[in-house]
Order: C-alpha cells, then sequence, then structure tokens
C-alpha cells in the first residue's frame, strides 16, 4: 500500500511541469495573499469611501479621493520630499558604495574586521537602530553636538553659534538631511555588496595594464573601474531607489514628518491619513501616487537583471 | 634601448619562494626568452621588472639607474599581457591613446605618436572598433600598438602567444620577430613553450625553481645545457640520459650514427640498442629502445634519416656510434655539467 502511494507520487513529481508548478506554488500564494489581494484592495478602497469604521468598499466615488488628496498642501510637500530624500540618498550612496568596494576588493591587514562593521548596519534590528539615531539626533543629549562644540564648531563664538545644539529633527533642512543619512547608513551593506560582486569580476590584468599604462588612482577609478561597473551601479540604484522611495520606517522613528508636516514623504502621510487619522480611502489614494514611479523602476530593474544575465 | 641587469632577485610568499635569487642582464635591443615550466617564478619575475610586484630582496636597474620602489607608471616599461588587457569600453583608438594621456603627453603629439604605432602593426582600419569586435590576432597587434605608443625602453611579454589559435600562432610569431627587428627595443619574453623560446629570443635564460638555470643562445642550450633540468626540458625528444654510476651522460637523438655509417668509429662511443618501437614523422624516424649493455632502465631514442626506415625492425638490436664531442657529461648528484674530459672512460667501462 505505501509503496503503491510513493509511487505514485513519485509519477505526479515525474511528469512534465509539474515539479515546477508545486516548487513555485508556494511563493505564488503568499506573493498573491499578502501582495496581490491587498494591491488590488488598495486600488478599490482609493475609489470608495470606505473609513476604518465603516470600511466598505461599495461607495464608489470615483476620482474624488485623488482630487482631494492633490488639493492638500501636504502633497506636494510629500512628494517633493521623497524625490528629495530617494535621490539624495542614491547619489551618496553611489559614491559610498563605489569607494567600500573599491576598498574591500584589496588585501590588508583587518580586512575581516572591516567587512563586518560595514555589513552590521543590514543587520541590526530596527528598533534598536532607531534608539541609536534618536540618540545621536537629540535635541539635548546629541553627542554630535557635543563634538560639535568641543570642536568649537558649535555654542557662543562657534561657526554655527552662539546655539549650543544643531536641533537635527526640529529643523526641516536638517531633518530631511538627517532621514538621508539614515537611509544610506542603512542601504548601504546592500549596495556595497552589489558593487563589490561586480567590481570582484573585472579582470585584474586591466588594472595592472592600467597602472603599467601610467594610469594613478582617480584615472584608473573614472576611466577603467567605473565604466566596467556600470551595469552594476545601475542595478544597485534601481534596487536600493526601490525599497528607499517606497519606506516609512526612517521618518516614522525619526522626524514623524515633522516638524509640522515639512519632512512628510508619500509612504508615511499615506499611513498616518489611512491608519492614524482612519481615512482609508484617502491614505490609499496617496499610495497608490507611489505607484507609477515603483512600477517604472521595478520594470527597468528587471530587465536590466535579465540584460545582464544574458551576457 | 636600454640595457637591464638583475641582481640577486628574490621575492617570498610567506613561505613559499616564487624567485630564488635571479642574475640577469640583457644586451642592448636584444629579444631575451625566458623558458621555463608554470611554477618556475618566471611570471613573478617579470612583474617585479614591470614594478607590479615588490621584490623581497636584491636589485633591478635599468640603464645604470635603480627601479626598485618606482611605482608602475614611472618606469618606462610596458608590459603585454596573455589577455591583452585591452580596455573593453574603449575603442582601439582610445586604447592606444590611454598611456598617452595618462603619461601627461602634449596632446599635440598624439596624433604623430597613435599614427607611428599604428601604422608599424598596420591596424588602421581597427582604430574605431571594440575589442569585442577584434580577432585574436587584431588583439595582439592592438595591445602591442599600445605597449609601442609610449616609446618604451623595456618591453616585457607574458605569453603573449598561448591565447592564439595554432595557425594564427605562427603569423603571429613571425610579426613579433619583425616588430622587434624593426623597433631593437630591449624585449623580455616569457614562455613555457620552447618552440617560441628557440624562435623568437636571441638568448634564451630557462628557469626553473625560481633561479636562472642557464643563460645562452638557443644553440647553445640545445648543443650544451649547463645542467640536467635544461638538458632534459630543451629539445623534442628531449636528450637522453644514461646514468653512469656518479655520473649521467646526455646525449642528442641525432648523435647516434649507425655503425656502418660511421666515419670515424675509434672516436666514438658505441651502443647496442635493442629497438621496441618505431615512429615515423615524415621526414625522419624516431626509434625507442634499450641500451643492451646498459644497466639502467632508461629508455633512448634515436634520431633516424627518412631513408633508413625500412632497415630498422622492433625487436632488432643495431649497434650505434656517437662522437665523444657529443656526449655530454652531468654530475648525478648536482645535476651541473662537468668537464668532458675523463668522463668518455668511464663511459667505455
Amino acid at each position: 500500500m505505501a509503496d503503491g502511494a510513493a509511487a505514485g507520487n513519485d509519477a505526479l513529481v515525474d511528469r512534465p511541469g509539474m515539479l515546477g508548478v508545486l516548487m513555485l506554488a508556494p511563493a505564488v500564494i503568499y506573493i498573491a495573499a499578502f501582495v496581490g489581494i491587498p494591491f488590488v484592495l488598495a486600488i478599490l478602497l482609493s475609489f470608495s469611501s470606505a473609513t476604518t469604521g465603516n470600511p466598505s468598499i461599495h461607495g464608489f466615488v470615483g476620482l474624488d479621493n485623488f482630487i482631494q488628496v492633490v488639493r492638500e498642501p501636504q502633497f506636494v510637500t510629500a512628494l517633493v520630499n521623497s524625490v528629495i530624500v530617494t535621490f539624495g540618498t542614491l547619489a551618496l550612496l553611489l559614491v559610498l558604495a563605489t569607494l567600500e568596494s573599491e576598498l574591500l576588493a584589496r588585501a590588508f591587514r583587518g580586512k575581516r574586521l572591516v567587512q563586518t562593521l560595514l555589513i552590521l548596519p543590514w543587520a541590526m534590528p530596527a528598533s534598536l537602530a532607531a534608539i541609536s539615531w534618536l540618540w545621536l539626533l537629540d535635541s539635548q543629549f546629541s553627542p554630535l553636538d557635543w563634538i560639535f562644540r568641543q570642536a568649537g564648531i558649535l555654542g557662543p563664538g562657534g561657526l554655527f553659534g552662539p546655539a549650543r545644539h544643531f536641533y537635527y529633527l526640529g529643523r526641516t533642512d536638517l531633518a530631511i538631511a538627517s532621514v538621508v543619512v539614515i537611509n544610506v547608513w542603512r542601504m548601504l551593506p546592500l549596495a556595497t555588496l552589489i558593487v563589490l560582486a561586480g567590481r570582484l569580476s573585472i579582470p585584474r590584468d586591466l588594472f595592472d595594464q592600467a597602472a603599467i599604462d601610467g594610469a594613478g588612482f582617480f584615472r584608473t577609478l573614472f576611466r577603467i573601474t567605473v565604466p566596467a561597473l556600470m551595469p552594476v551601479l545601475l542595478v544597485a540604484v534601481l534596487f536600493t531607489g526601490l525599497l528607499v522611495f517606497g519606506d516609512m520606517a526612517v521618518v516614522a522613528l525619526t522626524t514623524h514628518g515633522g516638524p509640522g508636516h515639512s519632512s512628510q514623504i508619500i509612504p508615511y502621510w499615506a499611513y498616518l491619513k489611512g491608519i492614524e487619522s482612519g481615512d482609508l480611502s484617502g491614505g490609499a489614494a496617496v499610495a497608490l501616487f507611489m505607484l507609477p514611479a515603483l512600477l517604472v523602476v521595478s520594470v527597468l530593474t528587471l530587465r536590466f537583471a535579465y540584460r545582464s544575465q544574458e551576457a | 634601448m636600454a640595457v637591464l641587469k638583475i641582481r640577486d632577485l628574490k621575492r617570498h610568499y610567506g613561505k613559499v619562494t616564487a624567485v630564488d635569487g635571479v642574475d640577469l642582464e640583457t644586451q642592448e635591443g636584444e629579444m631575451l626568452a625566458i623558458l621555463g615550466p608554470s611554477g618556475s617564478g618566471k611570471t613573478t619575475l617579470m612583474r617585479m621588472l614591470a614594478g607590479l610586484e615588490q621584490p623581497s630582496a636584491g636589485d633591478i636597474t635599468l640603464d645604470g639607474r635603480s627601479v626598485v620602489g618606482i611605482p608602475p607608471r614611472k618606469r618606462n616599461v610596458a608590459m603585454v599581457f596573455q589577455s591583452y588587457a585591452l580596455y573593453p569600453h574603449m575603442s582601439v583608438h582610445e586604447n592606444i591613446l590611454f598611456p598617452l594621456k595618462s603619461h601627461k603627453v602634449p596632446r599635440a603629439h598624439w596624433a604623430e605618436k597613435v599614427d607611428w604605432a599604428v601604422d608599424t602593426l598596420g591596424i588602421r582600419h581597427l582604430l574605431e572598433r571594440r575589442p569585442d569586435r577584434l580577432s585574436g590576432g587584431e588583439k595582439q597587434r592592438v595591445a602591442l600598438a599600445r605597449a609601442l605608443v609610449r616609446d618604451p625602453e623595456l618591453f616585457l611579454f607574458d605569453e603573449p602567444l598561448s591565447a592564439l589559435d595554432a595557425q594564427v600562432r605562427n603569423i603571429a610569431r613571425a610579426e613579433l620577430r619583425d616588430l622587434h627587428a624593426r623597433t631593437r627595443i630591449t624585449t623580455l619574453y616569457v614562455t613555457h613553450d620552447q618552440v617560441e623560446a628557440l624562435g623568437l629570443g636571441d638568448r634564451i635564460a630557462v628557469m626553473n625553481g625560481g633561479r636562472v638555470r642557464q643563460l645562452g643562445t638557443p644553440e647553445a642550450l640545445y648543443f650544451d645545457p649547463a645542467d640536467l633540468f635544461v638538458a632534459s626540458f630543451i629539445g623534442n625528444p628531449p636528450m637522453n640520459l644514461l646514468h653512469r654510476g656518479e655520473t649521467v651522460l646526455g646525449i642528442r637523438a641525432e648523435h647516434f650514427v649507425p655503425r656502418e655509417q660511421a666515419r670515424e668509429p675509434q672516436t666514438a662511443l658505441t651502443f647496442r640498442i635493442r629497438i621496441d618501437q618505431l615512429e615515423f614523422l615524415g621526414s625522419e624516424w624516431l626509434a625507442y629502445g634499450f641500451d643492451e649493455a646498459g644497466n639502467d632502465e632508461s629508455r633512448l631514442v634515436v634520431r633516424l634519416p627518412q631513408s633508413r626506415g625500412d632497415q630498422v625492425r622492433a625487436g632488432q638490436v643495431h649497434e650505434f656510434l656517437v662522437a665523444r664531442q657529443h656526449v655530454k657529461a652531468f654530475d648525478a648528484h648536482t645535476g651541473q655539467r662537468r668537464a668532458d674530459t675523463g668522463l668518455a672512460e668511464t663511459a667505455h667501462g
């Protein structure tokens, strides 16, 4: 009996195409349940008058939610901030990931330790990271301020004096800059790993040849390394760009979009509106404003990933 | 044109010694081949000359100036890698310009220098192409042009022909020979292929175990090997080695003369060889067999002219004479060459 059952299972698995279907099924079901259905719901919600008190999607209101959202003053602020944060993060990431991979591609004493330290932000729990950053950026007890005061940059007579604090999260420009810095800190390990993989696949002969041909560090970097890295830099940009643009955790844990709404970003505003304020349909509409950008970037990412696979 | 001198050069990697005290001196404008099996230290030696590796000890001088510690870009040394290492995202023209830009050669001289290098190698029609659109032979010529454009004092070639197809290789070898004849730039040519070394080198340095075993003309290496390594490495087939007590006798396959053809039998050594295998090579035969009188196991190879093939059969015993000046003697323990005199007596016994 048992033998017969086992043979039956084997026959099922042996059938062409069956094994593939079986192995893909869990992933497909997972994505359909937790990504696909919520996505469809979000679209339906955005055209309805649903609230947390009355989460029915039957009240069809057309584009009213979108029109209303666009008219709110926070909309432009959040959109502009989202773009600034994403592009600011990417610009810094590109430079730092390239330099870091350049460092890690070389042999030096203590390399393993450096590697471990550089990967650490990726492994750190968000809550722990938030506590550290909130302390670093605290209005009264920031150790950064203390260092700046010791260096004579802050405090009476300092370059930015006589104030004794920067109030990082209390000023719009510094709040947005802080969000960018934290995003860079968080994404740098991923970006570096992507770029490093590309860096290590460049044949060593090219660097030896460049050295013999007389190229110094910068000429080698900009004329040999970066052109050869272009495909992976693009993948790194698209990949981390997606993650940063759609992320609300950094803002939620640090500035809360403040002061006021001045450091608001689209995903966090969608969350505040839809969940905290109970305006489900409005929140869905805000979130859907990210869809075109995310869609374009996702398609580009997949295309480049496939192209580099074929090459 | 420069004279390169290498004195007691060493390079260790941890406990591994890659180059173990190399002394070499080039002559002005010569093509010196560095020949050795893989792992003999020849590539490490080359990389030290280019400045890509720092020696652990010893000195390298170019025209009397020491270059140890000077970075590659400040040495006027050009190197062509086995892979050619063309910059993949640059056109042929940009590849050739790269060393000029890097060395801050004034823009006014670029066209003239590029024209000269391009015409010397006949690659004008390739200038706008990308490296991935070039054949192996074309890549080599572009790599040579890029090396030549700086007017280097010293050329280093690291196995430049090994990436080419067999047919292209012969043509490329002739082109290298021709290029060197025209430019007379002192050239070091690393290879593991003795046909390349014998065919290209004015002189050859045979390396093994991180040392230079012998430096000499191709003829000297072939006819007068300095030790057993060179004797067994150079020539195809390699030298026959016969163990006679403390001495090893080396005899080239073509120096065995059938008794009936020998001119002066009284000044020669006699070998009775039992033939066990014959190989037809077209212009000649190779006969393999054992010395009947010898007490050692080493198999001998005898080269026979085409016309004698039908007179020798496997299983037969034939007498061969070898003129005394063709018998080289080596010390069985050190492997070093011994003076020939006196050894002939030992051989007789």
